[in-house]
């Protein structure tokens, strides 16, 4: 059994210290870290943005990332999105008893890269293991702090008529990679899961542009549902262009075959952002010129009237609907 | 040949949509049949890019829509008893039956199990011995060749434990009394594409010959549907009515032998209960004497109680095309996709939903 998790790596005693010292403060080594005290102390000063969100993706290992990977991307983006400059991460696990310990190791050295290249820090972290069948393998929180400038107010309520809506790259490629190897779905596919930290892009975007008024990672509910929140909380209309939208071929085929529309696919490492029309083109190209935002497009803009729709004008210059998800995905029949 | 975009390309579709303008004089009423035309019809706003002279209906080709609430409740009979496992597709867990649904009793506990197809309700009996396992057999010819195979294989593995629960139905029958009811008029009909790849064009040669109506099979892509409207459009004007295909890359006229081999050989026509238009002769599919052992309703006794209809829900006419959601009190009000009252509220293929999530109020 020594290359499982058991029970007693999570009760404080010596198994749960060796996992800590090996498994965590050997890898993520750094000395707020390392110092092991009950709470991580660091210095910060002016506005700070704090995060946290839980992951409890199924499979926890799909093409493009892990759950590691996703939960150090998911909260450096949310920082991202609100227009701070990620700096420290918590990192919390529930693992149920019996799970591999090098299928952790894997998704800690995830956790490690991902951490390197976003430039952020794990400070401090909790381990548990719970009896078999209370969790389904592994769940990890991570929490986020991050420096927002003095005088930058990015706020999905801030969206305005005349504004461009721009969306980073091809959607639902998450949704469809991470779907290709759930239980009973099993269909090859060759793409690979978007998650990637965007805090790079955002930090290129908000140097080129002081007129970013909305950012948002379109993740659970896709891309539909981001701009009907945002046309929501701004009160406005939004109208996006179909011939505009980009989708990778196979994440069609998949959403064919399924009976989704890829609008309301999960991403894991796209963004929408809501720019004064001025500077739109701008901030495109700024994108363009990204890792992760090679791909980026003006998708639409915001007009007046209407208040919290979005509709979509579609191949044929007829408009429609395009609200937001409701419950869950599920195949259809035929 | 990517399959998608040729069928998506905007400027082949304006060029289609200007024929049919040019070509359309004569008022004229149309029927899509399948649940995925209409979606496909107001996903991309086809109503509005066609001239005024065109009326389009929607008609009752959802399989969850027109399962019958009495079968629904043997479903979710069946999931109660202790020891069984019911398998569907997605869309079912959601429809409401008269007292509950699959997804609600799920969440209480019942074994209810998604999968994909035959094959995986097939392997979740073989490694689940000591349970039965229901398959909740649902849709047209499209679903019950596989459902047909899966029986075949059940057979051929002695596997014991594995029961359907047939409420396939089929689809020219419920035209043919639609049609012989005069409730409504049509000039053309819009027949099914992946009904017409199995059972083939000539399933329809009846309704060109004794209604004369035109009649042509559609794919499910935009383009697929404009050139079959532009098809309809010209026999009407030229005063035909035969049955031709805008789907050849799917359709034959004689459909597809072996998948019909497998439903007849597992399967016999039988009386079946439509929502909204009670029962109909012929247009349901039972397993034949042969396979009985694997035919739930007579493993089990399934005794649902009697059935409960939803208070104004119009899901009924709406399925026969004489009324629209936008004619139903209910629609957007007290039934939506998260709380729907009527199934047509809970298929991606169903009239309620597919106009609740593009066409409130851009349909025509």
């Amino acid at each position: 059994m020594a290359d499982r998790i058991l029970l007693a790596h999570g009760s404080g005693g010596k198994l749960a210290h060796d996992l800590v010292q090996k498994m965590f403060v050997d890898v993520l080594g750094n000395p707020i870290l390392a110092k092991l005290d009950d709470a991580a102390v660091f210095t910060a000063s002016g506005r700070l943005a704090f995060t946290t969100d839980s992951y409890v993706v199924t499979p926890i290992f799909f093409p493009g990332g892990d759950i590691g990977k996703l939960a150090v991307c998911g909260t450096v983006n949310d920082l991202a999105m609100s227009g701070a400059r990620p700096l420290y991460l918590s990192l919390s696990f529930i693992i149920e008893e019996g799970f591999s310990q090098k299928d952790l190791e894997e998704i800690v050295n995830s956790v490690k890269e991902a951490t390197d290249e976003a430039g952020v820090t794990i400070v401090t972290g909790d381990t548990k293991v719970v009896d078999q069948g209370s969790v389904d393998k592994l769940y990890i929180n991570t929490a986020g702090v991050g420096a927002v400038a003095p005088g930058l107010n990015i706020s999905g309520s801030n969206a305005q008529p005349g504004d461009e809506v721009l969306l980073s790259g091809p959607i639902g490629d998450h949704g469809i990679a991470v779907m290709s190897k759930r239980e009973g779905f099993s269909f090859s596919t060759k793409l690979e899961s978007d998650c990637a930290p965007l805090n790079d892009m955002v930090a290129d975007m908000l140097a080129a542009s002081s007129n970013i008024h909305c950012l948002r990672d379109p993740t659970r509910g896709g891309l539909a549902t981001t701009l009907n929140e945002l046309a929501k909380q701004s009160e406005i209309k939004i109208i996006i262009e179909e011939e505009r939208l980009p989708v990778r071929d196979e994440v069609l085929a998949a959403c064919e075959m399924l009976g989704f529309d890829p609008l309301y696919v999960a991403n894991e490492g796209k963004l929408v952002a809501v720019v004064a029309a001025p500077d739109a083109e701008r901030v495109l190209n700024t994108m363009r010129k990204t890792r992760y935002g090679k791909e980026a497009v003006i998708l639409g803009e915001v007009v007046e009237g209407d208040s919290g729709r979005v509709v979509m004008k579609t191949h044929l210059g007829a408009t429609r609907i395009v609200d937001m998800l409701v419950g869950d995905l599920l195949p259809r029949i035929c | 040949m990517k399959f998608l975009s040729e069928f998506r390309d905007a400027g082949l579709a304006k060029g289609v949509v200007s024929q049919i303008h040019r070509r359309s004089k004569t008022p004229a009423r149309f029927m899509e049949f399948c649940g995925g035309h209409t979606a496909t019809i107001l996903r991309y706003g086809i109503r509005q890019v066609l001239p005024a002279t065109i009326e389009m209906l929607s008609g009752p080709g959802c399989p969850v829509c027109v399962t019958a609430n009495a079968d629904l409740d043997k479903a979710i009979a069946l999931a109660q008893m202790p020891g069984v496992i019911v398998t569907t597709f997605g869309d079912m867990l959601k429809v409401p039956g008269s007292h509950s649904s699959l997804q609600k009793i799920k969440a209480e506990g019942a074994d209810v199990r998604m999968v994909y197809s035959t094959m995986d309700a097939i392997h979740i009996a073989e490694e689940n011995p000591s349970k039965r396992v229901v398959f909740l057999g649902i849709g047209f010819e499209t679903t019950a060749p596989t459902v047909a195979a899966s029986i075949l294989y059940a057979e051929e593995k002695y596997l014991k434990n594995y029961y359907v629960l047939s409420t396939h139905k089929l689809c020219p029958p419920v035209i043919k009394a639609l049609l012989a009811s005069g409730e409504v008029n049509l000039d053309g009909l819009i027949c099914p594409g992946h009904v017409s790849a199995v059972i083939g064009s000539r399933a329809w040669d009846f309704i060109a010959r004794d209604y004369a109506i035109p009649c042509v099979v559609s794919g499910f892509e935009p383009l697929d549907v404009l050139q079959c409207v532009d098809m309809l459009v010209t026999q009407v004007e030229e005063g035909n009515s035969k049955v031709e295909i805008a789907y050849r890359r799917g359709v034959r006229p004689e459909g597809n032998p072996e998948a019909l081999r497998l439903m007849h050989e597992v399967f016999e026509p039988c009386p079946a209960q439509w929502r909204g238009m009670g029962t109909i002769p012929d247009s349901g599919l039972k397993l034949r004497s042969t396979y009985q052992r694997f035919d739930a309703e007579c493993a089990f006794d399934i005794d649902p109680g009697p059935t409960r209809e939803p208070q104004g829900c119009i899901c009924g006419d709406i399925l026969r095309g004489v009324k629209t959601p936008l004619d139903c009190r209910l629609f957007g009000n007290s039934c939506t996709p998260e709380d729907p009252v009527g199934p047509c509220m809970v298929s991606s293929e169903g009239s309620c939903a597919t106009y609740y999530l593009y066409g409130r109020n851009s349909g025509r």
